[in-house]
C-alpha cells in the first residue's frame, strides 16, 4: 500500500478529529488512527474490482480452453495447424485444417499493413515534426474521428464502394464482390489512426534538445526528422505497428463483410478468402449448439486468434516499456 | 571578411537552404499526401454513405420493424431500442467497476507488488484482445451459468468487459491529472484517504472520467462482432423491454442488411450508418463540451 492508504494499525486512542494530539511528529504515526472497517471494506471492494480484469483473463483462457480441448479429443492438433482443407460443415466430408483461415487472415493483414504503415507513420511525422500547433489540433481529431467509425460501416464502404467503383471502375483491377484485397485496403485505412496516433506520441516524446543538437550541426529538417528523431521513437512507433498488426488480425466485421465465406487457401490478393475472425462470425451466425463438434470448432479458432493477439501485444507492451524507459 | 552581423544570420541561411532542397520538398509533399489520404478516405466514406442512405432516412427508419418482403417499408425501430438497452446494461457495469478499478490503482496500489504490475500488464494486454473473444467468452460464461444467450443481459456483459480496460485506463488518466497539492491538503485537514478520494480527488477527475466513459460507450455501441456470437443476428419484430429479453443492435442490424444482394436492404443498411454515425457523432460532441467546460487547467 503506498503513500495516502490508512494501514490499519493498532487501535490507538483518540478520534481522527480528537483534541488530543500525539507528542512526537513521526509522520507514520499520523496515519495510525481508530482501525475503520468501512473504509477497510470498500479498499476491498475497489481492490476486487481491479483484480476482476485479472478473472477476466483466466475466464477467457478457460471458456476457450475447455471446448477447444473436446475439439481436439476429434481432431488432432497436427491436422488442425497444419491441414490445408477447412469444410467444417460439409456433411460426409468434414475437415478441419485450418491453414485456409490463416492465409486469408495473412493476406487481408498484410495488405492493411501496406496501406496503414506508410500513411500512418506520414500523418505522424508531419503532426509531430512539421505541423504548427494549431493544425495539429484540428488534424489530430480528425484522425481520431477516422478511428470512432464503427467496423461495421467500413465493411459496408469495402463492400459497396471500395471493391466496386475504386477497384473495379476506376483502377480497372478484376475483383469479384468479395476480395482479400477490398478487405485489407479498408482494414488498411481502419487502422492508420492507431499507427499515426501512438507514433506521433512516441515521436513527440523525443526531446527538443536532440532536435536542436542536430540543427544546429548543420541537419535540415528531413535529416534531423529522418535521422535523429524517427531512431530515438523507434521502439514507441514499432509497437503502434504491432498494435496496428493486432487490430488488424482482430478484426471481424469488415471482413467478414467483405473478404467473402468461402474458406480456401488464398494465393492471391484478388481473391475472396475467409480470415479466422471471419469464420467465427459466419458460423457464430448460423446455428450452433452447444456442446457440438460445430460449436467447439468456433472455440478452437478463437483460441487460436486470442494465442497469435496476445503474444503480438506482449511483444507491444514490451517495445512501449523500453521506449518510455529511454527518456 | 564577415561581419558579426553576417555570421549570425549565415546558418540561418544554410538551413533554409537545405530546407528548399528537391529531397526534402519531395519529402514534405509525401507526408501532406499522407495526411491528405487519410483526411480523404474520411470523408468519401462519410459522403458515400449518406448519399447512398439519404432517400430513405425518413420516419419509417424509426418507426417500423425489419421487413423481409417489404425492405422499401421496413425500419430499424427493434435495433435502435436494443441499442439503447444494451448500452444501458454495458454502462450500468462497467462504469462504477472501471471507476473502482481504476481509484484502486491510481490512488492505493503498491506498483511494486507483484500482483499490482501484473493487472497492469495484464489491463495493457486486455485492451488490445480482439472483441470478437469477448463474445466468445460470454458465450461460454453464460452457458455455464445457465443464461440464455441471445438477451439483452448477456449482450451487455460482453460489451462490458470489452470496454472496461478502455474506462480504467481513461479514468486513472484523468485521476493521475490531479495535482498532488489536492490530495495533501485533504488529508493534512484531517481526513482520511477514502473521504480525500471520494470528496477531492474524484470530483476533481469527473470531467476526465467522464470524457473517457462516454468515449467508451461510443465505442460499445458501434461494436458488433461480440454480439453476433451472442445470438443478436436475429430478426426482431419487438420492443426489447428488459435485460432478458431477445435483441438486435443498431450495428448488427446493419451488418445483416449490408450483407444481402437486394438494392432496397443495401440502401437501408446505409440509412441506418447515417443514423448510427450522428448518435456517435452526438456522443463524441457530448464528451468534447464536457471536456471544454468543466475540465480545469491545474
Amino acid at each position: 500500500m503506498s503513500s495516502i492508504t490508512a494501514a490499519g494499525g493498532p487501535p490507538a486512542a483518540g478520534a481522527p478529529q480528537g483534541g488530543r494530539r500525539g507528542q512526537s511528529f513521526d509522520p507514520s504515526s499520523l496515519a495510525r488512527h481508530s482501525p475503520r472497517y468501512g473504509e477497510r471494506a470498500v479498499m476491498v471492494v475497489l481492490q476486487g474490482a481491479a483484480m476482476l480484469s485479472v478473472l477476466v483473463t483466466i475466464g477467457i483462457v478457460v471458456s476457450l480452453l475447455l471446448p477447444a480441448l473436446s475439439f481436439f479429443r476429434e481432431v488432432s492438433v497436427g491436422e488442425f495447424l497444419f491441414g490445408t482443407r477447412w469444410t467444417p460443415r460439409f456433411p460426409g466430408q468434414e475437415s478441419y485444417g485450418v491453414v485456409p483461415l490463416i492465409t486469408g487472415t495473412a493476406w487481408t493483414t498484410a495488405i492493411a499493413l501496406l496501406i496503414a504503415v506508410p500513411f500512418g507513420l506520414g500523418a505522424a511525422i508531419y503532426l509531430a515534426e512539421y505541423a504548427a500547433p494549431r493544425v495539429r489540433k484540428v488534424l489530430k481529431p480528425v484522425l481520431e474521428v477516422l478511428a470512432g467509425v464503427p467496423s461495421v460501416v467500413y465493411g459496408f464502404f469495402a463492400l459497396t464502394f471500395v471493391a466496386p467503383f475504386v477497384l473495379e471502375d476506376l483502377l480497372g483491377i478484376e475483383v469479384g464482390t468479395f476480395s482479400v484485397l477490398s478487405a485489407g485496403l479498408v482494414l488498411g485505412i481502419m487502422i492508420i489512426p492507431t499507427v499515426a496516433s501512438l507514433s506521433e506520441d512516441a515521436m513527440s516524446a523525443v526531446p527538443s534538445s536532440l532536435r536542436q543538437g542536430s540543427l544546429a550541426l548543420g541537419a535540415n529538417k528531413m535529416r534531423t526528422t529522418l535521422r535523429v528523431v524517427f531512431p530515438a521513437a523507434v521502439s514507441g512507433i514499432a509497437a503502434s505497428i504491432v498494435l496496428a498488426l493486432s487490430r488488424a488480425v482482430g478484426e471481424t466485421m469488415i471482413v467478414a463483410l467483405a473478404a467473402g465465406t468461402q474458406a480456401r487457401v488464398v494465393t492471391g490478393a484478388t481473391q475472396p478468402g475467409q480470415t479466422m475472425t471471419g469464420f467465427i462470425a459466419q458460423t457464430a451466425t448460423g446455428e450452433s449448439t452447444p456442446g457440438t463438434l460445430s460449436y467447439n470448432t468456433l472455440f478452437a479458432v478463437g483460441l487460436l486468434l486470442f494465442v497469435l493477439t496476445f503474444v503480438i501485444n506482449m511483444i507491444s507492451i514490451r517495445l512501449v516499456r523500453r521506449f518510455r524507459e529511454a527518456y | 571578411m564577415a561581419t558579426i552581423g553576417q555570421l549570425a544570420t549565415q546558418p540561418i541561411k544554410a538551413r533554409k537552404h537545405g530546407a528548399k532542397s528537391p529531397a526534402s520538398i519531395a519529402f514534405l509533399v509525401a507526408l501532406w499526401c499522407a495526411l491528405g489520404f487519410s483526411i480523404l478516405c474520411l470523408l468519401t466514406l462519410l459522403i458515400t454513405s449518406v448519399m447512398d442512405g439519404l432517400p430513405r432516412l425518413d420516419s419509417n427508419l424509426l418507426t417500423q420493424y425489419t421487413s423481409q418482403i417489404a425492405p422499401e417499408r421496413g425500419g430499424a425501430r427493434a435495433a435502435i431500442i436494443g441499442s439503447l438497452w444494451v448500452i444501458a446494461a454495458t454502462a450500468i457495469m462497467a462504469i462504477p467497476l472501471g471507476i473502482a478499478a481504476a481509484v484502486y490503482l491510481e490512488e492505493f496500489a503498491d506498483p511494486r507488488r507483484w500482483y499490482n504490475r501484473l493487472i497492469e500488464v495484464n489491463l495493457q494486454n486486455l485492451a488490445a484482445v480482439p472483441a470478437i473473444v469477448y463474445g466468445l467468452l460470454t458465450a461460454g460464461f453464460a452457458l455455464s451459468i445457465g443464461l440464455r444467450r441471445g438477451v439483452v443481459l448477456a449482450g451487455g456483459i460482453a460489451l462490458a468487459l470489452l470496454i472496461l480496460p478502455v474506462i480504467i485506463i481513461t479514468a486513472r488518466e484523468a485521476l493521475r491529472a490531479v495535482p498532488a497539492e489536492i490530495r495533501q491538503g485533504s488529508l493534512a485537514l484531517g481526513a482520511t484517504p477514502l473521504q480525500t478520494v471520494w470528496r477531492q480527488t474524484l470530483p476533481s477527475a469527473i470531467p476526465g472520467v467522464a470524457t473517457g466513459t462516454i468515449l467508451a460507450l461510443s465505442r460499445a455501441l458501434g461494436e458488433a462482432a461480440p454480439l453476433l456470437l451472442l445470438g443478436g443476428l436475429v430478426t426482431i419484430r419487438f420492443d426489447p423491454n428488459g435485460l432478458l429479453s431477445g435483441f438486435t443492435t443498431l450495428p448488427i442490424q446493419i451488418f445483416n442488411w449490408a450483407g444481402r444482394a437486394e438494392a432496397d436492404f443495401q440502401q437501408l443498411a446505409a440509412a441506418a450508418i447515417i443514423l448510427l454515425l450522428v448518435m456517435l457523432l452526438l456522443m463524441n460532441a457530448l464528451a468534447i463540451l464536457i471536456r471544454n467546460r468543466y475540465q480545469r487547467q491545474w
